[in-house]
């Protein structure tokens, strides 16, 4: 039997092995946010911070504005920070969430190919330049995902009268920001995206992707943070979550997020707690 | 190509100065799939000898469906985990999804098919005579599967290496109900897809080297055990 008894001799080693490696209780919670966010390593930043403060730390789950809503709905996560104000005052309004606060914005752009076969480089609006592209029946590309950039594009694409659901230069890819961003600089198209995540990119100059539209006021794009409501789902860590909250918005937080630089020195995010 | 070097020469220069950051995610994935296929093998072979003893004709239903469950998608598995995990599912109140257990339970699931399938296949295959000799000579049902088992270690060692290589290249399942967070259930795969999209290839680049390397040692492993197999 000495072949089991080595066999089994080594699975008690690695499982010995396994144990001394698991980590230890401490208190966490669970914060459902979006791609950009996370590509652009915004939280790598700040989250050590908030957790040397209050010895908290947070998970973060990063997924579209929709599904972060989603998982904050179902009462998988504790609190979300997402980027879709209509969709999270609704939900605010339905009882899902409490204590929503404004916490930071940056600006949504087009980019496309250098050489802008639509060329949309010398129109001011958001709104033209999806004409434009339309018009020309120049490749776009959808998150296609109901994320926060999604809708936004929705949004456009509602204010210039057009319904490009179906047309074959329209893709959806239901993909990341980052990820869509790479569809878009492989296949010389247009896509909207959060001013943050396309600077973030760390192989952006070899990607060949540039800002051909930006300014509109359309294109603000406003963060906001809250808290999943207690009273449908007593098991959230609502004290924590608020902890978190509490700390985004005060001067140190604020603080914090507009001292956040991307590699290359640029500031992604402006601070602008209520 | 000039591109391709360089990051692959920096990707080796993060293997070797072992990297803090690297080197937990490769702890991690190596606890949650080890975990994973130690359960798994437990279940596994339970589950082979159950099939293997059992007389009534459920037996000829239950083959099938094991054997369709080893080819299982990882991603439809993890779905179905989540949705049982999930606050609003039937096991909510664990609080276990985006946790290492939840990656565990759904390796498990996915490992445990695959170890059972070739266990009960090599039970089958096995010399017919050591059964019959076996309950001849005396023994109990339980007694001569047990014989058949000892016969075919071999094989059921392959079946649990050859879980192991699938739970721990698989990344839909653990992305579904780990959530990827960084330093807690960020684990190679999942690490590398993350990676890629942000364009810091490098990293993702020693980790799939690691990915690799693991790959062509469970291999190895593999054509080992079943070399032993073949002269017993």
């Amino acid at each position: 039997m000495n072949f089991w008894r080595n066999t089994i001799t080594g699975i008690l080693l690695v499982l010995l092995l396994l144990t001394v490696s698991t980590g230890n209780a401490e208190t966490r919670i669970r914060c459902a946010s979006t791609t950009s966010t996370q590509n652009s390593g915004l939280f790598e930043y700040i989250l050590p911070l908030f957790e040397k403060d209050t010895g908290i730390k947070v998970d973060v789950i990063a997924v579209g504005t929709g599904a972060a809503l989603e998982l904050g709905r179902r009462g998988d996560v504790d609190v979300v920070l997402v980027h879709a104000k209509d969709d999270e005052l609704r939900m605010l309004r339905q009882g899902w969430f409490v204590n929503r606060h404004d916490v930071m914005y940056n600006d949504f752009v087009i980019v496309g190919p250098p050489e802008d076969p639509a060329g949309i480089r010398s129109l001011q609006t958001a709104v033209d330049a999806f004409r434009r592209i339309a018009e020309r029946n120049t490749k776009f590309i959808s998150r296609g995902d109901n994320s926060g950039t999604h809708k936004k594009e929705l949004s456009i694409w509602k204010a210039a009268g057009i319904n490009p659901e179906g047309k074959k230069w329209y893709l959806q890819v239901g993909q990341g920001m980052a990820k869509t961003l790479r569809i878009a600089a492989n296949l010389r198209a247009y896509t909207l995206t959060d001013r943050g995540t396309y600077l973030s990119l760390v192989d952006r100059e070899r990607l060949g992707l540039k800002i051909l539209l930006e300014g509109d006021p359309l294109l603000f794009n406003q963060y906001g943070v809250m808290a999943v409501n207690p009273e449908r789902y007593p098991h959230v860590k609502y004290k924590e979550a608020m902890t978190f909250i509490n700390w985004l918005i005060s001067d140190r937080g604020q603080k914090a997020i507009a001292s956040f630089r991307d590699a290359r020195g640029n500031q992604l995010f402006h601070p602008n707690a209520d | 190509m000039g591109f391709l070097i360089e990051s692959t020469l920096k990707a080796v220069g993060i293997i070797t100065s072992l990297d803090r950051e690297f080197l937990s995610i490769v702890l991690l994935s190596l606890r949650v799939s080890g975990t994973a296929v130690i359960i798994a093998t437990a279940a596994g072979i339970l589950l082979a000898v159950c099939i293997y003893q059992m007389q009534s004709p459920v037996k000829r239903l239950l083959i099938p469906l094991l054997n369709t469950s080893m080819g299982l998608p990882p991603v439809v598995v993890g779905l179905f985990i989540y949705l049982l995990l999930s606050r609003s599912g039937p096991l909510g109140m664990l609080n276990l999804l985006y946790t290492p257990t939840a990656m565990i339970i759904a390796q498990c699931v996915l490992a445990t098919p695959i170890i059972a399938g070739i266990a009960h296949a090599s039970m089958i295959s096995a010399d017919p005579e050591i059964r019959f000799t076996a309950l001849c000579l005396g023994a109990s049902e339980l007694q001569a599967t047990l014989r058949v088992i000892r016969e075919t270690r071999y094989s059921i060692l392959s079946s649990v290496v050859a879980g192991l290589g699938r739970v721990i290249a698989e990344v839909g399942a653990v992305l579904i109900v780990g959530g990827n967070i960084a330093g807690y259930t960020r684990v190679m795969t999942t690490a590398i897809a993350l990676e890629a999209d942000r364009g810091d290839f490098i990293l993702a680049i020693a980790l799939g080297m690691i990915l690799l390397l693991l790959s062509l040692c469970i291999n190895a492993m593999l054509y080992i055990f079943q070399k032993r197999g073949a002269i017993d």
